[in-house]
Protein backbone atom coordinates (compact mmCIF):
# COMPACT_ATOMS: atom_id res chain seq x y z
CA UNK A 1 0.00 0.00 0.00
CA UNK A 2 1.13 3.54 -0.81
CA UNK A 3 0.72 5.56 2.01
CA UNK A 4 1.52 9.48 2.16
CA UNK A 5 1.08 11.09 5.48
CA UNK A 6 1.03 15.11 5.26
CA UNK A 7 2.75 16.64 8.27
CA UNK A 8 0.48 20.05 9.25
CA UNK A 9 2.38 22.97 10.69
CA UNK A 10 1.78 26.30 11.65
CA UNK A 11 5.02 28.40 10.11
CA UNK A 12 7.25 25.75 10.68
CA UNK A 13 5.58 24.50 14.25
CA UNK A 14 4.53 20.90 13.46
CA UNK A 15 1.47 19.46 14.98
CA UNK A 16 2.31 16.91 17.19
CA UNK A 17 -0.84 15.10 15.83
CA UNK A 18 1.68 14.64 12.53
CA UNK A 19 4.08 12.68 14.01
CA UNK A 20 1.29 10.33 15.39
CA UNK A 21 0.14 9.96 11.79
CA UNK A 22 3.39 8.95 10.86
CA UNK A 23 4.29 6.52 13.17
CA UNK A 24 0.59 5.06 11.85
CA UNK A 25 1.91 5.01 8.73
CA UNK A 26 4.95 3.60 8.98
CA UNK A 27 3.13 0.42 10.58
CA UNK A 28 1.56 0.04 7.48
CA UNK A 29 5.25 -0.06 5.18
CA UNK A 30 6.90 2.77 3.68
CA UNK A 31 5.94 6.06 3.93
CA UNK A 32 6.24 8.74 1.92
CA UNK A 33 5.70 12.21 4.52
CA UNK A 34 4.27 15.93 2.35
CA UNK A 35 5.49 19.20 3.55
CA UNK A 36 4.16 22.15 1.70
CA UNK A 37 5.34 25.63 2.95
CA UNK A 38 7.88 28.18 2.84
CA UNK A 39 11.16 27.26 4.03
CA UNK A 40 10.64 24.40 5.81
CA UNK A 41 13.67 22.60 5.65
CA UNK A 42 13.81 22.23 9.28
CA UNK A 43 10.36 20.43 9.19
CA UNK A 44 11.24 18.32 6.21
CA UNK A 45 14.01 17.16 8.39
CA UNK A 46 12.21 16.19 11.55
CA UNK A 47 9.94 14.10 9.21
CA UNK A 48 12.64 11.75 8.57
CA UNK A 49 13.89 11.80 12.09
CA UNK A 50 9.99 10.51 13.05
CA UNK A 51 9.96 7.94 10.32
CA UNK A 52 9.36 9.09 6.93
CA UNK A 53 11.37 7.04 3.99
CA UNK A 54 10.86 9.34 1.59
CA UNK A 55 9.97 13.38 1.51
CA UNK A 56 8.17 15.33 -1.16
CA UNK A 57 8.72 19.07 -0.15
CA UNK A 58 6.68 22.28 -1.45
CA UNK A 59 8.79 25.16 -0.39
CA UNK A 60 7.42 27.96 -2.65
CA UNK A 61 6.78 31.79 -1.09
CA UNK A 62 3.23 31.42 -2.38
CA UNK A 63 2.92 29.21 0.85
CA UNK A 64 4.20 30.91 3.31
CA UNK A 65 0.83 31.51 4.78
CA UNK A 66 -1.82 28.53 4.93
CA UNK A 67 -4.24 29.46 2.27
CA UNK A 68 -7.15 26.47 1.97
CA UNK A 69 -6.99 26.64 -2.13
CA UNK A 70 -3.24 26.98 -2.93
CA UNK A 71 -2.20 24.15 -0.38
CA UNK A 72 -4.97 22.23 -1.90
CA UNK A 73 -4.75 22.56 -5.59
CA UNK A 74 -1.01 21.89 -5.06
CA UNK A 75 -1.55 18.76 -2.56
CA UNK A 76 -4.05 17.23 -5.58
CA UNK A 77 -1.54 17.86 -8.22
CA UNK A 78 1.12 15.57 -6.03
CA UNK A 79 -1.71 12.95 -5.27
CA UNK A 80 -3.16 12.79 -9.12
CA UNK A 81 0.32 12.16 -10.08
CA UNK A 82 1.87 9.84 -7.97
CA UNK A 83 -1.52 7.96 -6.72
CA UNK A 84 -0.75 7.14 -3.38
CA UNK A 85 -3.95 4.82 -1.58
CA UNK A 86 -4.02 6.12 1.82
CA UNK A 87 -3.38 9.69 2.72
CA UNK A 88 -3.34 10.29 6.41
CA UNK A 89 -3.17 13.46 7.99
CA UNK A 90 -3.40 15.28 11.97
CA UNK A 91 -7.23 16.46 12.40
CA UNK A 92 -6.45 20.24 12.56
CA UNK A 93 -8.94 22.85 11.20
CA UNK A 94 -6.39 23.57 8.14
CA UNK A 95 -6.21 19.58 7.50
CA UNK A 96 -9.97 19.25 7.47
CA UNK A 97 -10.36 21.69 4.89
CA UNK A 98 -7.55 20.67 2.90
CA UNK A 99 -8.54 16.74 2.82
CA UNK A 100 -12.03 18.02 2.09
CA UNK A 101 -11.06 20.22 -0.94
CA UNK A 102 -8.36 17.73 -2.60
CA UNK A 103 -11.61 14.61 -2.03
CA UNK A 104 -13.40 16.95 -4.32
CA UNK A 105 -10.99 17.30 -6.77
CA UNK A 106 -9.65 13.80 -7.28
CA UNK A 107 -13.09 12.11 -6.83
CA UNK A 108 -12.65 10.62 -3.48
CA UNK A 109 -13.72 11.37 -0.03
CA UNK A 110 -12.53 12.51 3.03
CA UNK A 111 -12.96 10.30 6.72
CA UNK A 112 -12.74 12.66 9.50
CA UNK A 113 -10.76 12.85 13.12
CA UNK A 114 -10.84 8.88 13.20
CA UNK A 115 -9.67 7.15 16.16
CA UNK A 116 -9.05 3.58 15.12
CA UNK A 117 -8.42 2.29 11.68
CA UNK A 118 -7.66 -1.53 10.15
CA UNK A 119 -6.25 -2.56 6.59
CA UNK A 120 -7.46 -5.14 4.58
CA UNK A 121 -5.14 -5.14 1.52
CA UNK A 122 -4.81 -1.56 0.35
CA UNK A 123 -8.28 -0.75 1.64
CA UNK A 124 -8.86 0.74 5.07
CA UNK A 125 -12.23 0.60 7.48
CA UNK A 126 -12.07 3.69 9.82
CA UNK A 127 -13.80 3.98 13.42
CA UNK A 128 -14.64 7.42 14.22
CA UNK A 129 -17.01 9.35 16.24
CA UNK A 130 -20.75 10.48 15.37
CA UNK A 131 -23.20 12.55 17.29
CA UNK A 132 -20.75 14.02 19.38
CA UNK A 133 -19.37 10.40 20.69
CA UNK A 134 -22.37 9.15 21.67
CA UNK A 135 -22.27 6.40 18.22
CA UNK A 136 -18.98 5.09 16.74
CA UNK A 137 -19.23 4.25 13.19
CA UNK A 138 -17.14 2.23 10.88
CA UNK A 139 -16.62 3.70 7.41
CA UNK A 140 -15.11 3.26 4.19
CA UNK A 141 -13.96 5.61 1.78
CA UNK A 142 -14.46 3.51 -1.82
CA UNK A 143 -11.69 5.71 -4.25
CA UNK A 144 -8.51 6.34 -3.92
CA UNK A 145 -6.91 7.64 -2.24
CA UNK A 146 -8.39 7.66 1.07
CA UNK A 147 -8.20 10.56 2.56
CA UNK A 148 -8.08 10.10 6.90
CA UNK A 149 -7.46 12.53 9.38
CA UNK A 150 -6.41 11.19 12.90
CA UNK A 151 -7.76 12.43 15.96
CA UNK A 152 -5.26 13.97 17.78
CA UNK A 153 -3.39 11.71 21.07
CA UNK A 154 -5.49 8.09 19.25
CA UNK A 155 -2.63 7.05 18.11
CA UNK A 156 0.93 7.04 19.67
CA UNK A 157 4.13 9.34 18.75
CA UNK A 158 6.85 7.79 17.59
CA UNK A 159 10.11 8.06 19.18
CA UNK A 160 12.40 10.96 17.21
CA UNK A 161 15.68 9.35 15.61
CA UNK A 162 17.84 12.60 15.61
CA UNK A 163 20.02 12.41 12.47
CA UNK A 164 18.29 9.95 10.21
CA UNK A 165 18.01 11.38 7.05
CA UNK A 166 16.29 10.05 3.76
CA UNK A 167 15.74 11.24 -0.21
CA UNK A 168 13.73 14.54 -0.40
CA UNK A 169 11.92 15.09 -3.71
CA UNK A 170 11.02 18.77 -5.00
CA UNK A 171 7.57 19.40 -6.54
CA UNK A 172 6.26 22.85 -7.93
CA UNK A 173 3.36 24.96 -6.19
CA UNK A 174 0.36 24.89 -8.15
CA UNK A 175 -0.47 28.92 -8.20
CA UNK A 176 -4.78 29.03 -6.53
CA UNK A 177 -5.02 31.95 -4.97
CA UNK A 178 -8.27 33.87 -3.65
CA UNK A 179 -7.35 35.22 -0.44
CA UNK A 180 -4.84 37.15 1.15
CA UNK A 181 -3.53 37.10 5.05
CA UNK A 182 -3.69 40.64 5.87
CA UNK A 183 -2.07 39.45 9.61
CA UNK A 184 -2.56 37.97 12.93
CA UNK A 185 -3.17 39.59 15.93
CA UNK A 186 -0.54 39.45 18.65
CA UNK A 187 -3.11 39.72 21.19
CA UNK A 188 -3.63 35.69 21.80
CA UNK A 189 -1.20 33.64 22.54
CA UNK A 190 -1.05 30.48 20.60
CA UNK A 191 -3.08 27.82 22.47
CA UNK A 192 -3.42 23.91 21.23
CA UNK A 193 -5.37 22.29 23.97
CA UNK A 194 -5.89 19.22 21.46
CA UNK A 195 -2.09 18.08 22.25
CA UNK A 196 -1.91 18.45 25.84
CA UNK A 197 -1.59 15.52 27.88
CA UNK A 198 -3.18 17.32 30.90
CA UNK A 199 -5.65 20.13 30.74
CA UNK A 200 -6.75 22.04 33.87
CA UNK A 201 -9.92 23.85 33.31
CA UNK A 202 -12.13 26.54 34.58
CA UNK A 203 -15.50 27.24 34.34
CA UNK A 204 -17.96 30.06 35.18
CA UNK A 205 -17.06 29.43 39.34
CA UNK A 206 -13.52 30.79 38.81
CA UNK A 207 -15.17 34.13 38.86
CA UNK A 208 -16.82 33.52 41.56
CA UNK A 209 -14.81 35.05 44.34
CA UNK A 210 -16.11 38.16 45.52
CA UNK A 211 -13.23 39.00 48.29
CA UNK A 212 -11.24 39.25 44.93
CA UNK A 213 -13.22 42.26 43.48
CA UNK A 214 -15.44 41.83 40.09
CA UNK A 215 -16.02 38.63 38.49
CA UNK A 216 -13.47 39.86 36.10
CA UNK A 217 -10.29 40.59 38.89
CA UNK A 218 -11.49 36.92 40.47
CA UNK A 219 -11.55 35.02 37.19
CA UNK A 220 -8.16 36.71 36.60
CA UNK A 221 -6.74 35.36 39.69
CA UNK A 222 -8.30 31.89 39.19
CA UNK A 223 -6.88 31.11 36.54
CA UNK A 224 -3.72 32.25 36.82
CA UNK A 225 -3.61 29.60 39.58
CA UNK A 226 -5.21 27.15 37.14
CA UNK A 227 -2.28 28.39 34.91
CA UNK A 228 0.05 27.21 37.42
CA UNK A 229 -1.47 23.91 38.26
CA UNK A 230 -1.00 23.32 34.17
CA UNK A 231 2.17 24.63 33.73
CA UNK A 232 3.65 22.31 36.99
CA UNK A 233 2.13 19.32 34.88
CA UNK A 234 2.98 20.65 31.32
CA UNK A 235 -0.09 20.85 30.45
CA UNK A 236 -2.65 23.40 28.88
CA UNK A 237 -5.60 25.62 30.71
CA UNK A 238 -8.98 24.42 29.30
CA UNK A 239 -12.32 26.25 29.60
CA UNK A 240 -15.99 26.04 29.29
CA UNK A 241 -17.95 28.14 27.03
CA UNK A 242 -19.51 29.88 30.06
CA UNK A 243 -15.56 31.44 30.77
CA UNK A 244 -15.44 32.11 27.32
CA UNK A 245 -18.78 33.89 27.02
CA UNK A 246 -17.85 35.94 30.61
CA UNK A 247 -14.72 37.60 28.42
CA UNK A 248 -12.39 35.36 31.22
CA UNK A 249 -10.50 33.76 28.65
CA UNK A 250 -10.14 33.03 24.80
CA UNK A 251 -12.15 31.02 23.13
CA UNK A 252 -9.41 28.75 21.68
CA UNK A 253 -9.24 27.74 25.19
CA UNK A 254 -12.59 26.58 25.14
CA UNK A 255 -13.70 22.70 25.69
CA UNK A 256 -16.83 21.09 24.54
CA UNK A 257 -19.60 20.84 22.00
CA UNK A 258 -18.68 24.37 20.46
CA UNK A 259 -15.07 24.50 21.13
CA UNK A 260 -12.61 21.61 21.38
CA UNK A 261 -13.01 17.76 21.41
CA UNK A 262 -10.06 16.80 23.85
CA UNK A 263 -8.91 13.46 25.43
CA UNK A 264 -6.09 14.18 27.28
CA UNK A 265 -4.76 12.12 30.04
CA UNK A 266 -5.59 14.37 33.25
CA UNK A 267 -8.90 16.44 33.16
CA UNK A 268 -8.98 18.76 36.32
CA UNK A 269 -12.50 20.67 36.03
CA UNK A 270 -12.53 23.55 38.14
CA UNK A 271 -15.73 25.60 38.60
CA UNK A 272 -17.66 23.78 35.76
CA UNK A 273 -21.15 22.26 36.30
CA UNK A 274 -20.67 19.91 33.52
CA UNK A 275 -23.69 21.10 30.67
CA UNK A 276 -23.63 18.32 28.34
CA UNK A 277 -22.77 20.79 26.07
CA UNK A 278 -19.07 20.80 27.97
CA UNK A 279 -19.02 17.21 28.95
CA UNK A 280 -19.36 15.66 25.00
CA UNK A 281 -15.71 17.81 24.63
CA UNK A 282 -13.97 16.23 27.44
CA UNK A 283 -15.80 12.69 28.90
CA UNK A 284 -13.24 10.54 26.68
CA UNK A 285 -10.13 12.02 29.65
CA UNK A 286 -8.67 8.81 30.98
CA UNK A 287 -9.02 10.46 34.65
CA UNK A 288 -11.34 12.86 35.33
CA UNK A 289 -11.29 15.36 38.49
CA UNK A 290 -13.62 17.71 39.20
CA UNK A 291 -13.46 20.97 42.17
CA UNK A 292 -16.68 22.12 42.39
CA UNK A 293 -18.92 23.73 45.36
CA UNK A 294 -21.97 22.47 44.48
CA UNK A 295 -22.24 18.92 45.52
CA UNK A 296 -24.63 18.50 42.79
CA UNK A 297 -23.14 19.82 39.80
CA UNK A 298 -23.50 17.09 37.22
CA UNK A 299 -20.10 17.37 36.31
CA UNK A 300 -18.85 15.14 39.47
CA UNK A 301 -21.05 12.46 37.48
CA UNK A 302 -18.28 12.41 34.96
CA UNK A 303 -15.61 12.56 37.41
CA UNK A 304 -13.38 9.56 39.04
CA UNK A 305 -12.19 12.21 41.56
CA UNK A 306 -14.16 15.00 43.12
CA UNK A 307 -13.85 17.96 45.76
CA UNK A 308 -16.64 19.85 46.93
CA UNK A 309 -14.70 22.95 47.84
CA UNK A 310 -13.70 26.41 46.73
CA UNK A 311 -11.21 25.67 43.79
CA UNK A 312 -9.45 28.93 45.34
CA UNK A 313 -8.08 27.22 47.62
CA UNK A 314 -7.85 23.72 46.67
CA UNK A 315 -5.47 24.36 43.44
CA UNK A 316 -3.13 26.42 44.62
CA UNK A 317 -2.66 23.65 47.48
CA UNK A 318 -2.72 20.67 44.75
CA UNK A 319 -0.48 22.44 43.38
CA UNK A 320 1.69 22.52 46.51
CA UNK A 321 1.08 19.11 47.02
CA UNK A 322 2.06 17.91 43.66
CA UNK A 323 4.99 19.69 43.46
CA UNK A 324 6.64 18.30 46.30
CA UNK A 325 5.34 14.84 44.80
CA UNK A 326 7.39 15.09 41.93
CA UNK A 327 10.10 16.86 42.78
CA UNK A 328 9.80 19.94 40.89
CA UNK B 1 -25.96 41.92 -0.72
CA UNK B 2 -27.30 38.15 -1.44
CA UNK B 3 -26.94 35.52 1.73
CA UNK B 4 -27.46 32.30 1.23
CA UNK B 5 -27.35 30.62 5.20
CA UNK B 6 -26.72 26.42 4.67
CA UNK B 7 -28.31 24.75 7.79
CA UNK B 8 -29.38 21.28 8.65
CA UNK B 9 -31.15 19.39 11.02
CA UNK B 10 -30.49 17.27 13.88
CA UNK B 11 -31.12 16.02 17.03
CA UNK B 12 -30.76 17.93 20.23
CA UNK B 13 -27.74 17.96 22.88
CA UNK B 14 -29.78 16.27 25.31
CA UNK B 15 -30.63 13.47 23.00
CA UNK B 16 -29.88 10.00 23.98
CA UNK B 17 -28.73 8.72 20.34
CA UNK B 18 -27.89 5.47 20.59
CA UNK B 19 -26.89 2.47 17.42
CA UNK B 20 -29.86 -0.17 17.54
CA UNK B 21 -30.54 -2.59 14.62
CA UNK B 22 -28.25 -1.12 12.57
CA UNK B 23 -29.51 2.64 12.99
CA UNK B 24 -28.66 5.59 14.73
CA UNK B 25 -31.98 6.42 16.95
CA UNK B 26 -32.92 9.14 19.38
CA UNK B 27 -35.95 8.10 20.94
CA UNK B 28 -38.85 10.90 20.90
CA UNK B 29 -36.04 13.35 21.22
CA UNK B 30 -36.55 16.96 19.18
CA UNK B 31 -34.89 17.87 15.73
CA UNK B 32 -33.92 21.17 15.66
CA UNK B 33 -31.50 23.64 13.87
CA UNK B 34 -27.63 22.26 13.93
CA UNK B 35 -26.44 24.38 17.20
CA UNK B 36 -23.37 25.50 14.75
CA UNK B 37 -25.70 26.59 11.86
CA UNK B 38 -27.49 29.28 13.98
CA UNK B 39 -24.07 31.14 14.06
CA UNK B 40 -24.56 31.10 10.27
CA UNK B 41 -27.90 32.69 10.22
CA UNK B 42 -26.65 35.24 12.85
CA UNK B 43 -23.93 36.20 10.80
CA UNK B 44 -26.31 36.23 7.23
CA UNK B 45 -28.38 38.68 9.55
CA UNK B 46 -25.56 40.93 10.81
CA UNK B 47 -24.21 41.34 7.10
CA UNK B 48 -28.06 41.87 5.71
CA UNK B 49 -28.26 44.46 8.57
CA UNK B 50 -24.97 46.34 7.68
CA UNK B 51 -25.19 46.01 3.71
CA UNK B 52 -28.99 46.01 2.94
CA UNK B 53 -29.73 43.00 0.75
CA UNK B 54 -31.67 39.14 1.42
CA UNK B 55 -31.07 36.07 3.58
CA UNK B 56 -31.76 32.87 2.12
CA UNK B 57 -31.93 29.45 4.37
CA UNK B 58 -31.25 26.79 2.53
CA UNK B 59 -31.27 22.97 3.56
CA UNK B 60 -31.10 19.36 2.21
CA UNK B 61 -33.05 17.18 4.42
CA UNK B 62 -36.56 15.26 4.79
CA UNK B 63 -39.53 17.02 5.09
CA UNK B 64 -39.30 17.26 8.74
CA UNK B 65 -36.57 19.74 8.17
CA UNK B 66 -39.11 22.69 7.40
CA UNK B 67 -38.95 23.14 11.28
CA UNK B 68 -35.60 23.77 11.34
CA UNK B 69 -35.86 25.97 8.34
CA UNK B 70 -38.65 27.77 10.01
CA UNK B 71 -36.27 28.42 13.18
CA UNK B 72 -34.05 30.37 10.80
CA UNK B 73 -37.37 32.57 9.33
CA UNK B 74 -38.03 32.79 12.89
CA UNK B 75 -34.64 34.39 13.31
CA UNK B 76 -34.94 36.97 10.45
CA UNK B 77 -34.33 34.98 6.91
CA UNK B 78 -36.04 36.29 4.16
CA UNK B 79 -36.94 32.93 2.41
CA UNK B 80 -36.29 29.58 2.87
CA UNK B 81 -35.71 26.76 0.19
CA UNK B 82 -35.55 23.00 0.97
CA UNK B 83 -33.84 20.11 -1.19
CA UNK B 84 -35.61 16.93 -0.27
CA UNK B 85 -35.39 13.55 -2.20
CA UNK B 86 -35.77 10.13 -1.48
CA UNK B 87 -32.67 9.70 -3.28
CA UNK B 88 -30.28 11.99 -1.22
CA UNK B 89 -30.88 9.95 1.31
CA UNK B 90 -27.51 8.16 1.29
CA UNK B 91 -24.56 10.52 0.08
CA UNK B 92 -21.87 11.51 1.37
CA UNK B 93 -20.30 15.05 1.77
CA UNK B 94 -18.60 15.67 -1.66
CA UNK B 95 -22.58 14.43 -3.03
CA UNK B 96 -24.01 16.95 -0.18
CA UNK B 97 -21.50 20.18 -1.70
CA UNK B 98 -22.34 18.96 -5.41
CA UNK B 99 -26.00 19.45 -4.99
CA UNK B 100 -26.05 22.28 -2.49
CA UNK B 101 -23.52 24.00 -5.60
CA UNK B 102 -26.46 23.43 -7.82
CA UNK B 103 -29.02 24.29 -5.54
CA UNK B 104 -26.98 27.30 -4.84
CA UNK B 105 -26.28 28.04 -8.81
CA UNK B 106 -30.48 27.93 -8.68
CA UNK B 107 -31.21 30.26 -6.23
CA UNK B 108 -29.35 33.14 -8.93
CA UNK B 109 -25.53 32.95 -6.86
CA UNK B 110 -25.12 34.97 -4.07
CA UNK B 111 -22.53 37.17 -2.79
CA UNK B 112 -21.31 35.05 0.48
CA UNK B 113 -22.92 31.45 1.69
CA UNK B 114 -22.89 30.97 5.42
CA UNK B 115 -22.27 27.61 7.03
CA UNK B 116 -21.92 26.73 10.42
CA UNK B 117 -18.86 25.01 11.56
CA UNK B 118 -19.45 21.66 11.76
CA UNK B 119 -22.66 19.48 12.31
CA UNK B 120 -23.75 17.66 15.51
CA UNK B 121 -24.29 14.53 13.79
CA UNK B 122 -21.28 14.11 11.10
CA UNK B 123 -19.08 15.95 13.05
CA UNK B 124 -17.16 15.79 9.87
CA UNK B 125 -17.02 19.92 9.13
CA UNK B 126 -15.94 19.18 5.59
CA UNK B 127 -19.02 20.47 3.91
CA UNK B 128 -18.06 23.83 3.44
CA UNK B 129 -15.09 24.09 1.99
CA UNK B 130 -16.02 21.17 -0.24
CA UNK B 131 -19.03 23.27 -1.33
CA UNK B 132 -16.23 26.49 -2.13
CA UNK B 133 -14.63 24.02 -3.96
CA UNK B 134 -17.12 22.86 -6.38
CA UNK B 135 -18.63 26.56 -6.63
CA UNK B 136 -14.99 27.20 -7.41
CA UNK B 137 -15.14 30.35 -4.73
CA UNK B 138 -12.69 31.12 -1.50
CA UNK B 139 -13.53 29.54 1.27
CA UNK B 140 -12.89 31.69 4.86
CA UNK B 141 -12.91 28.90 7.51
CA UNK B 142 -13.82 29.53 10.93
CA UNK B 143 -14.87 32.83 10.90
CA UNK B 144 -15.90 35.21 14.05
CA UNK B 145 -15.66 39.00 12.30
CA UNK B 146 -16.97 39.88 9.11
CA UNK B 147 -16.65 43.09 7.50
CA UNK B 148 -17.50 43.32 3.44
CA UNK B 149 -16.15 46.62 1.12
CA UNK B 150 -16.76 46.94 -2.66
CA UNK B 151 -16.84 43.54 -3.74
CA UNK B 152 -14.67 41.90 -1.09
CA UNK B 153 -14.67 40.68 2.19
CA UNK B 154 -12.06 41.20 5.41
CA UNK B 155 -12.58 38.18 7.84
CA UNK B 156 -11.32 37.56 11.50
CA UNK B 157 -10.27 33.56 11.29
CA UNK B 158 -10.79 32.58 14.99
CA UNK B 159 -7.72 29.54 15.16
CA UNK B 160 -5.86 27.61 17.22
CA UNK B 161 -3.12 29.95 16.51
CA UNK B 162 -4.34 33.14 16.74
CA UNK B 163 -7.03 35.35 15.22
CA UNK B 164 -5.69 35.42 11.49
CA UNK B 165 -6.83 38.81 8.63
CA UNK B 166 -8.17 37.31 5.47
CA UNK B 167 -9.50 39.25 2.69
CA UNK B 168 -10.86 38.15 -0.57
CA UNK B 169 -13.24 39.02 -3.30
CA UNK B 170 -16.95 37.98 -3.23
CA UNK B 171 -18.83 35.41 -3.95
CA UNK B 172 -16.91 33.72 -1.04
CA UNK B 173 -18.08 30.53 1.07
CA UNK B 174 -17.49 31.31 5.52
CA UNK B 175 -17.89 29.08 8.04
CA UNK B 176 -19.25 30.96 11.48
CA UNK B 177 -17.70 30.32 14.66
CA UNK B 178 -19.24 31.62 18.06
CA UNK B 179 -17.55 34.77 18.23
CA UNK B 180 -19.74 36.58 15.76
CA UNK B 181 -21.97 36.89 18.55
CA UNK B 182 -24.69 34.98 20.28
CA UNK B 183 -27.50 34.03 17.60
CA UNK B 184 -30.35 35.93 18.36
CA UNK B 185 -33.69 34.65 19.39
CA UNK B 186 -36.98 33.79 17.37
CA UNK B 187 -39.17 37.25 17.64
CA UNK B 188 -43.21 36.36 18.19
CA UNK B 189 -43.73 38.44 14.72
CA UNK B 190 -40.61 36.01 13.53
CA UNK B 191 -42.05 33.16 14.59
CA UNK B 192 -45.71 34.07 13.35
CA UNK B 193 -44.35 35.08 9.96
CA UNK B 194 -42.08 31.61 9.44
CA UNK B 195 -45.20 29.63 10.70
CA UNK B 196 -46.85 31.17 7.58
CA UNK B 197 -44.27 31.04 5.02
CA UNK B 198 -44.28 28.67 2.28
CA UNK B 199 -41.09 26.87 1.98
CA UNK B 200 -40.65 25.39 -2.10
CA UNK B 201 -39.25 21.42 -2.09
CA UNK B 202 -36.92 21.38 -4.67
CA UNK B 203 -35.76 17.51 -5.99
CA UNK B 204 -32.74 16.87 -7.22
CA UNK B 205 -35.02 16.32 -10.56
CA UNK B 206 -34.91 20.52 -10.42
CA UNK B 207 -31.70 20.80 -9.67
CA UNK B 208 -30.39 19.60 -12.80
CA UNK B 209 -28.10 17.55 -11.42
CA UNK B 210 -27.36 13.28 -11.00
CA UNK B 211 -27.36 11.70 -8.00
CA UNK B 212 -23.77 11.49 -6.79
CA UNK B 213 -22.70 8.38 -5.52
CA UNK B 214 -21.66 8.39 -2.21
CA UNK B 215 -17.59 7.41 -2.25
CA UNK B 216 -17.64 7.59 2.07
CA UNK B 217 -19.95 4.78 3.17
CA UNK B 218 -21.09 3.15 6.61
CA UNK B 219 -20.43 -0.36 7.30
CA UNK B 220 -21.22 -0.93 10.81
CA UNK B 221 -22.38 1.70 13.68
CA UNK B 222 -21.90 0.59 17.37
CA UNK B 223 -22.10 2.26 20.99
CA UNK B 224 -19.57 3.05 22.83
CA UNK B 225 -18.17 1.24 25.58
CA UNK B 226 -19.65 2.77 28.76
CA UNK B 227 -17.59 3.02 31.62
CA UNK B 228 -19.44 3.49 34.43
CA UNK B 229 -17.86 5.73 36.55
CA UNK B 230 -18.57 6.19 40.41
CA UNK B 231 -16.86 9.62 41.78
CA UNK B 232 -14.95 9.03 44.53
CA UNK B 233 -15.41 12.57 46.77
CA UNK B 234 -12.29 13.66 48.66
CA UNK B 235 -13.01 14.97 51.87
CA UNK B 236 -10.42 16.34 54.90
CA UNK B 237 -10.37 18.84 57.30
CA UNK B 238 -8.57 21.61 55.00
CA UNK B 239 -7.52 22.51 51.56
CA UNK B 240 -4.58 21.24 52.12
CA UNK B 241 -5.55 18.16 53.81
CA UNK B 242 -7.85 17.26 50.88
CA UNK B 243 -5.14 18.23 48.56
CA UNK B 244 -2.48 16.12 50.14
CA UNK B 245 -4.78 13.22 49.62
CA UNK B 246 -5.88 13.94 46.04
CA UNK B 247 -2.53 14.37 44.85
CA UNK B 248 -1.74 10.91 45.80
CA UNK B 249 -4.94 9.55 44.16
CA UNK B 250 -3.92 11.21 41.33
CA UNK B 251 -0.88 9.94 41.15
CA UNK B 252 -2.09 6.42 41.96
CA UNK B 253 -3.49 6.64 38.59
CA UNK B 254 -0.68 6.80 36.55
CA UNK B 255 -1.32 9.25 34.08
CA UNK B 256 1.22 12.17 35.02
Amino acid sequence: MKTWVYIDHFKGEVQVASWEALGLGKSLGAVTAIVLGSGVDAVAKAAFEYGADEVIVVDDASLADYRAEPFASTFSALASSSTPDLILLPTTARTRELSAMCAVDLNSGVLTDVSALSVDGDKVTVTRPIYEGKVLEKTVCNAKPQFVTLRGRAFPKPAQEAGRTGAVTKAEAKADVKSSVEGYSATEAAVNIGDAAVIVSGGRGVSNNPSLGDEKAAAEKGFALLGELAGLLGGAVGASRAAVDGGFITYAHQVGQTGKVVAPDLYIACGISGAIQHLVGMRNAKLIVAINKDAEAPIFKQARFGVVGDLFAVVPALTVALRKRLGK
Amino acid sequence: MKIIACIKQVPDSEAKVKAENGQVTWGDAPLVINPFDEYAVEGALQQKEANGGTVTALCIGPETAREALKHALAMGADEAILVSDPALNDIDSVGAARVLAAAINKIGGADMVMFGRQTLDNGAGVTPPQTARVLGWPMLGWVGQIKVDAGSVQVERVLEEGRQTVKANLPAVLSIVQSIGEPRYPSFMGIRKASKAAIPVWSVAELGVSVPAAVVTRVEISNPPTAETVCEIIAGETPEAIAETLADKILAEKVL
